[in-house]
């Protein structure tokens, strides 16, 4: 079933002098099945956006509607969209609070009133999805490295069975190949369990290379909403939001406006890499 | 001279079981010899849990070695007595910069560190002013650190450090938790109080762009240095870095790639200037 954000808008503060509109007229529709990337400019409304997607926050103006009801009626449970809706924020490992690994997977399940046995089931079956070293099921939270903690807080989420999985900024703090496994595994999540991942990354090479469609958000409001090609062919106007495009884009720019016939449109470093190699061919 | 010298350091801590009784040593820093000339922008980077921090924690004392020696501007930080001075030469910047601010006004926070001191008033207000000024958040001065975005929250905590004249910065991951345009701010200002002020600085990050204009970079692994140089010539070293859980610049790897497919480019290439240089060069 879709999320669907109708006309939704979210003022803080409202009637002060504080006054923000943090939210401006979104509208989305978000089928099951999609990796959507979401990026902004601190303060743009990502992460205001991503807490009306499983009820933590509710529009002040307009509707949210999850399996065609709307999120804010009375006798919506927003206990049960949380389910669906999974939501791993920023240094989830902040939030890893049971004795061991797998008593903190277990967690949600047992709150959702489940038996210890499907609780159990459950969370082995979120620990093998997340590829978590069998051996450090029963360690402390405290022995673990950063990349395996936070392993262990997605599959916390996983282990109720969302059916969308959020993931605000999964890579921060991590270094260079903790950053690609975490990635690599979310990409294995949404191609082998089919589950719809929302990433909201600071990453511009991130989203290009691993997301279908990108949802920018600048100053409260949806700026773009398309695929990661059509997204970084508005150089200046994501430079004047505070964003850019990934550095092989700004590569190609720059040998183009030297004269070289390279792809405007390339995105990845492969693809940079492809495309300047054959234009320094072609010449000779 | 030095102003930070490491001789042999090593850094081991006992580990307990549920008993209290020693079970396991583990060894975080394994004999580390770094030394930071004045005046110079240090680079070391290193994997989660490759001992970078632990190290940075022995620059002011934070931690004391088991073994071997760290001087701070000469002074063994072993010797209690030279503790505040030590630490006076050393101002450390951390990642998370809603940690390190106290105040309720930008001023008033960054005229904290000189206060304790005790600095004379009047030359509070003017060291405020200059640090305040060298990572160009003057016109910030009188604002709520809450308002402040990320990046802008992290340059006030350098001013801070800076308004108590240290003669190094040491910044641990100072953009790990900001935005592209944040990220570009801290550095952009550590990179001027080294070009214009002269300070010394180390910076301790994952993100191998933030180095490329570094004097010198360190590579730590498992609470070793395993590799040092240039950052032309670490970053020369693609597999190597590889196997250590690290990377090289983006400009770097597609110089690899092109180079993999027999485009006849040099060794270290950093940045994208330098790429589009090195390919006109090959038309």
């Amino acid at each position: 079933m879709p999320l669907i954000l109708d006309h939704v808008s979210q003022i803080y503060n409202e009637g002060t002098k504080e006054s923000v509109r943090a939210l401006d007229d979104v509208s989305l529709i978000i089928p099951e099945g999609q990796f959507i990337g979401i990026i902004g400019h601190t303060g743009s409304g990502k992460s205001t956006l991503v807490q009306h997607l499983n009820g933590l926050m509710l529009p002040k103006k307009g509707s949210v509607f999850y399996n065609g009801k709307d999120i804010s009626d009375k006798d919506f449970s927003r206990k049960e969209l949380r389910q669906h809706v999974g939501l791993v924020f920023q240094y989830p490992e902040h939030q890893l609070f049971e004795t061991d690994v797998f008593a903190d997977v277990c967690f949600g399940p047992k709150n959702m009133g489940l038996s210890k046995k499907e609780t159990e089931l459950a969370a082995f079956e979120a620990l093998r999805m997340v590829h978590f070293p069998e051996d450090l099921y029963y360690a402390s939270v405290f022995e673990l490295s950063g990349g395996q903690k936070r392993r262990a807080a997605i599959a916390g989420v996983l282990a109720m069975k969302p059916d969308f999985l959020v993931l605000d900024e999964p890579t921060a703090g991590l270094d260079p190949v903790g950053r690609l496994e975490i990635l690599g595994m979310v990409s294995e999540l949404h191609k082998k369990s089919g589950l719809t991942i929302i990433l909201v990354s600071h990453s511009m090479e991130d989203v290009a290379t691993y997301v279908e469609r990108v949802i920018v958000m600048d100053r409260g409001r949806v700026a773009y909403d398309d695929t990661p090609r059509e997204v970084f062919s508005h150089a200046e106007e994501l430079k004047e939001m505070g964003l850019g495009v990934p550095e092989s884009t700004e590569i190609a720019a720059m040998l183009r406006a030297r004269g070289f016939d390279v792809d405007p449109k390339v995105i990845t470093e492969k693809e940079a890499a492809d495309s300047i190699y054959a234009a320094l061919k072609a010449r000779r | 001279m030095d102003i930070v010298s490491t001789k042999d350091l090593v850094f081991e801590y006992i580990r307990r079981d549920d008993e209290g009784n020693p079970s396991d040593v583990t060894t975080a820093l394994d004999h580390v010899d770094i030394d930071v000339k004045e005046g110079e922008f240090v680079g070391i980077l290193g994997h989660n849990g490759s001992g970078k921090s632990t190290f940075a924690k022995h620059l002011n004392a934070l931690l004391y070695p088991s073994g071997g020696t760290v001087f701070v501007g000469g002074m063994d930080t072993k010797d209690d007595d030279k503790l505040w001075d030590i630490r006076s030469n050393i101002g450390m910047v951390f990642q998370n910069p809603d940690n390190q601010i106290i105040g309720q006004v930008v001023e008033e926070d960054v005229g904290f560190g000189p206060e304790n001191l005790g600095v004379p008033t009047k030359e509070i207000w003017e060291r405020v002013e200059e640090s305040l000024k060298a990572v160009g958040m003057l016109e910030f001065r009188k604002k709520s650190p809450n308002k402040l975005s990320g990046g802008q929250k992290q340059r006030v905590s350098i001013a801070g450090v800076l308004a108590m004249h240290p003669k190094c910065i040491v910044l641990d991951e100072p953009t790990a938790m900001l935005d592209p345009s944040g990220r570009k701010e801290v550095i952009r200002a550590a990179r001027g109080l080294n070009d214009v002020e002269k300070m010394t600085v180390i910076l301790i990050t994952h993100y191998m762009d933030e180095v490329v204009h570094a004097d010198r970079l360190f590579v730590m692994d498992k609470g070793k240095v395993v590799m040092q140089g240039t950052p032309r010539e670490v970053f020369s070293r693609v597999e190597e870095l590889k196997a250590l859980r690290l990377d090289v610049p983006g400009p770097t790897r597609i110089a690899y790639e092109l180079k993999k497919k027999g485009i006849p480019l040099p060794d270290g290439i950093l940045t994208a200037e330098e790429l589009v240089r090195e390919i006109e060069k090959c038309r």
